[in-house]
């Protein structure tokens, strides 16, 4: 009697070792993507970190025109990578903030003065506080705003050539 | 000799980049006055994940954003912020992902559930051995 039952445990291990087996082939996201997507720019107002730029406000982005936000470092080596694409982006029409990490005027004016200086404003994050009230969990990452100050997408890690159209569409999407 | 010391040169030899030149937070590696608090910002720190590091929690890590965030972390408590509004604060923005402490949600109840299922199972079964036994 009763004799299938005696499969029951070893049907149970392979189920359980079916679904191991899936679960471990899918790609682990390295990323770790922003919950802020989709929501109102928290509050920030910051000095400026290079001499010939504006600092940046959350209040300038109520100006009805949608921008990209870069968030970047001059001690940080892909975000030299992605100078030129950011230069590309902004040649395109794109409008550019740039958020400055943990970094020194001096070494900021410097890293602008080699790689190239595709901002409209930058703003200081010393202490990483708008980085941490964006969701945003290293550099570079890059955010479209909309016109009415809204984040409408996230871009992780450096933009390389195949993003900027990606970036293009996404500001296109955003209304400019 | 000679091949050991550069080695040992090498080891101690600081990276040129990738890390910034700032001094940490002001919060970053000091404690603040108050015992009680310094306490709750401790627990809490522990249970944070590093967005950098992403296996150590904010009070193991060196990272310069880890530091970032103890700072934070021990400005807001010193303010009279709860721990637990500060934890809500980063799963708004960066989800479950950030916390470290078990959280029974629309994902994770099989986690609580099965365990009790588990030990409702064996105590039926011990049940109907020792109860057939006698």
């Amino acid at each position: 009697m009763n004799r299938w039952r005696l499969w029951v445990p070893l049907l149970l291990f392979l189920g359980f070792v079916g679904l191991a087996g899936v679960m471990l082939a899918k790609p682990k996201s390295e990323f770790v993507e922003s919950r802020m997507v989709g929501q109102e720019l928290p509050y920030f107002a910051l000095r400026p970190a290079a001499p010939d730029r504006p600092g940046l406000a959350s209040a300038d982005y109520k100006e009805g025109q949608p921008r990209l936000l870069n968030i970047f470092a001059s001690w940080c080596l892909p975000c030299a990578a992605e100078a030129e694409q950011l230069r590309r982006l902004a040649e395109q029409g794109a409008v550019i903030d740039g958020i400055a990490i943990r970094d020194k005027p001096a070494d900021v004016a410097a890293f602008l003065a080699r790689y190239g200086n595709p901002y409209r404003a930058i703003g200081a994050d010393d202490l990483s506080e708008v980085q941490l009230a964006l969701g945003s969990s290293g550099v570079p990452e890059t955010f479209v705003i909309d016109g009415r100050g809204r984040i409408t997408y996230q871009h992780i890690g450096d933009i390389r050539a195949e993003h900027v159209p990606i970036l293009l569409e996404k500001l296109e999407e955003a209304g400019a | 000799m000679r091949a050991s010391l550069a080695l040992i040169a090498a080891l101690l030899a600081t990276p040129l980049a990738g890390q910034d030149s700032m001094p940490p937070a002001p919060y970053a590696y000091r404690q603040l006055e108050d015992p009680a608090q310094e306490a709750k910002a401790r627990e809490l720190m522990e249970t944070l994940r590093c967005l950098k590091c992403q296996s150590q929690s904010i009070a193991d890590s060196d990272a310069p954003m880890a530091g970032d965030m103890r700072s934070q972390v021990r400005i807001r408590i010193a303010a009279g912020e709860e721990p637990d509004q500060i934890r809500r604060w980063l799963r708004e923005r960066y989800g479950d992902y950030v916390s470290y402490k078990p959280e029974v949600s629309a994902a994770t109840w099989p986690l609580f559930a099965i365990p009790l299922l588990l030990m409702l199972v064996a105590a039926a079964i011990l049940w109907r051995r020792i109860g057939t036994r006698r």
